[in-house]
């Protein structure tokens, strides 16, 4: 199984990621989000978890009805530095109440996941060429937050 | 000035940390080139024409005596013995070595200075008037407010990854004198009819390839709710801007293709959703960022001091400097200075050495309570100097070459460092500056000449904004020769304008010549106490145009020449 960072430690990924035709296999999904729309009931009736993959241009509030039955949002990164991705995450977290995994998908790079983190995304699908174990340092590299975000209700001015 | 507590201490630091790690793989060779940079610029390191280039955030253009002593050790130890001060208040070094960069930045985060942000397509440092509070036409000291918005968005994790970089200026006066109109986000400090201080929100505005004027998004904002309205305008914009094109991506191009009202609309939208969350700004928060910027403890009978008058009169070199480089204060026997950074002779407009930089810092501890500020058009001011004190400061200015007095003339030329060296340069810039003031070295002529701005930018990116420079230069490449666009008519200020083209591009050794012939008009149109600016508005760009290239022919036949 591809490895996965999850809650700030590696894991094995259960998920399997199936494309917009290819056959279901048996076990935890992702599958596009287009998927997901038009065969809706059918893979609700397949009673296992279930995600769904959206482009970083999907409208958070496009999601909001399907989130109760989603185990994961998975987000795509198509280049690191196009940040759409990171105002997503967040409302799916703060504004539609989303508990479930977000997933940052695609360019996931380590000296992304910091901010990665504090936007909501919980799990990282880091491009192949990352070095995860040396990646995980990422996360504890500010212990100081000025900004209310998915990780932090309040401001630090609210705290200090 | 504020001062750190131990948060915004610990995040300096860790922030040295991270981007010597980042330095370290970088160098081993486990961060791709195009990786790095992002992560490079947004710690202020450019690649340039010939090394590597730190630019060092200034927030809102406050220094310290200490942080200056530290830019003065820094230019000594890791440059070539100077620094260079840009038109975001900011200051910049030109030849530090990658490697070095890290204990840079430590170095300058021992006396609570960064680089974060400085480049980017993230938040930038927040500018602001350089006369906030001391000046008698402020509304509030706009410090305050910078440096709220600072820590906001200090490594904000939604918005470090926008389509462009994104700039914010305060203006607390009735004269704006931080181009508010022409930044990303302006904000006017506004009083209400309840007599509540809040702001007029502007967006939109900024230069480069698209100049635009900013436009009214909100008439009046509570100030408490700052934060959670730039939150709602950046989260529109992340979304929305265009990523397709880098000249399309600024939230200017978003707001024209929107229209104001619809771009107002959807911001608003936003802002209901989250504007009574914990970012609405605190009372508490908003008091103790104000106290660090509560007055000094002015000298109550400085006022009495006339020791000046006499010297005024004595000197004649004194009483240049005192009427071209100092300014009135609110606080009665008070001055501010202008540190004149448009030397005569060879250092670039905004170039300070190691040893100025020290006397400087002296300066500021011995004549102004220990703080300089940095200028958009590239100088420094100390900014509250009792009247009796001003003869003693000119002399040491005077002998460390910082009091020519040609500040608000046309040799106070804001340039940007161009072709000598940054990489996207197409021509130079600081070598017209120096051959323009070369023509107008003559200091009764220049306040003859009156206020006007000259601003010279080597590429569209107009770093040094001579979109409304009264007089603008734009270098442009044709098939490889250095080649000028030449603008009037631009203003920054409250009635701000963009500058119209005079004509077809002339060729760098014809610069400063066709500069003459714009005065020239001048000189012979304008009435009693006008400005250039004001001539310019009110005959048009024709007489000058038809100065420089000829009544009935396209081009000046000397230019063609020159080009042949």
């Amino acid at each position: 199984m591809p490895e996965l960072i999850k809650n700030g430690r590696l894991i094995a990924d259960r998920f399997i990621s199936v494309d917009a035709d290819a056959p279901l296999p048996d076990g935890p999904l992702i599958v596009p989000l287009a998927r997901w729309q038009a065969q809706r009931e059918a893979l609700l009736a397949r009673g296992q978890a279930l995600g769904v993959q959206v482009a970083n241009t999907t409208a958070a509030a496009e999601l909001a009805a399907d989130l109760p039955h989603l185990a994961v949002v998975a987000i795509e990164f198509p280049k690191f530095a196009d940040g759409r991705g990171y105002t997503l995450a967040r409302l799916l977290r703060e504004r539609f109440a989303y508990t479930g995994e977000i997933r940052a998908v695609g360019a996931v790079l380590r000296d992304q996941l910091f901010f990665m983190a504090r936007v909501g995304f919980d799990a990282f699908a880091l491009r192949e060429d990352q070095d995860a174990e040396a990646a995980l340092q990422a996360f504890s590299e500010f212990s100081v937050r000025y900004q209310p975000a998915a990780d932090e209700p309040l401001p630090l001015y609210r705290r200090r | 000035m504020y001062l750190y507590d131990q948060y915004d201490q610990t995040l300096v630091d860790q922030r040295v940390e991270q981007f010597r790690g980042q330095v370290a793989r970088y160098l081993a060779g486990e961060l791709a080139d195009d990786e790095f940079r992002p992560l490079r610029l947004m710690n202020g390191v450019y690649l340039q024409t010939h090394a590597y280039m730190l630019r060092i955030a200034v927030p809102y253009g406050l220094l310290s005596s200490a942080q200056l002593r530290m830019l003065a050790h820094i230019a000594r130890t890791w440059d070539k013995g100077y620094g260079h001060f840009t038109t975001r208040q900011n200051i910049q070094f030109n030849w530090p070595a990658l490697e070095d960069v890290p204990d840079i930045l430590a170095a300058l985060a021992s006396v609570q200075m960064h680089a974060i942000q400085t480049s980017g397509n993230c938040i930038r440092n927040v500018t602001t008037d350089h006369l906030a509070g001391v000046a008698a036409d402020e509304l509030e000291d706009t410090r305050v407010w910078c440096e709220i918005i600072r820590q906001w968005s200090t490594l904000h994790p939604e918005f470090s990854y926008l389509p462009r970089k994104f700039k914010i200026a305060v203006s607390g006066a009735q004269r704006d004198r931080a181009a508010a109109q022409v930044h990303d986000v302006g904000l006017y400090l506004v009083r209400n009819a309840a007599g509540e201080t809040g702001f007029q929100v502007l967006v939109g505005g900024g230069l480069g390839r698209t100049p635009i004027i900013g436009q009214t998004l909100r008439e009046f904002l509570p100030k408490q709710d700052l934060l959670s309205y730039l939150e709602a305008i950046l989260r529109v914009y992340n979304l929305e801007g265009r990523r397709d094109n880098l000249y399309k991506a600024r939230i200017k191009i978003l707001v024209k293709a929107l229209g104001i009202e619809e771009f107002a609309r959807r911001v608003e939208a936003e802002w209901v959703q989250i504007r009574d969350s914990a970012l609405t700004l605190t009372q508490a928060e908003i008091d103790r960022v104000a106290a660090c910027f509560v007055p000094p403890a002015y000298d109550t009978a400085a006022q009495q001091d006339h020791s000046w008058s006499e010297q005024r009169e004595a000197d004649a070199g004194f009483r240049r400097w005192l009427a071209r480089n100092t300014v009135e204060h609110k606080q009665p026997g008070y001055r501010a200075v202008f540190v004149s950074l448009k030397t005569f002779g060879a250092a670039a407009p905004g170039d300070i050495s190691a040893g100025q930089l020290d006397a400087v810092a002296d300066l500021a501890d011995r004549y102004s309570f220990g703080e300089v500020r940095s200028t958009h058009t590239q100088n420094l001011l100390l900014a509250d100097v009792r009247q009796g004190d001003l003869y003693a400061l000119w002399q040491v200015l005077d002998a460390v070459n910082l009091a020519t007095p040609n500040i608000g003339t046309l040799a106070d030329i804001v340039a940007c460092p161009g072709l000598d060296y940054c990489s996207l340069a197409n021509a130079s810039a600081i070598p017209v500056a120096k051959d323009i003031q070369a023509r107008f070295s003559d200091l009764d002529y220049l306040y003859d000449l009156g206020d006007l701005r000259l601003n010279i930018s080597g590429c569209m990116n107009s770093c040094a904004h001579q979109h409304v420079g009264h007089i603008g230069v734009l270098g442009v490449d044709k098939n490889g020769e250095e080649w000028y666009q030449i603008t009037v008519g631009g203003n920054s200020g409250n009635d701000a304008s963009l500058g119209e083209v005079i004509g077809p591009s002339v060729a760098r050794a014809d610069v400063a010549a066709t500069v003459e012939q714009l005065i020239a008009v001048y000189v012979e149109q304008r009435e009693p106490e006008e400005r250039f600016l004001d001539t310019v508005r009110r005959i048009g760009v024709r007489p000058f145009k038809e100065r420089v290239y000829g009544a009935a022919r396209p081009r000046n036949p000397s230019l063609e020449h020159a080009h042949a």
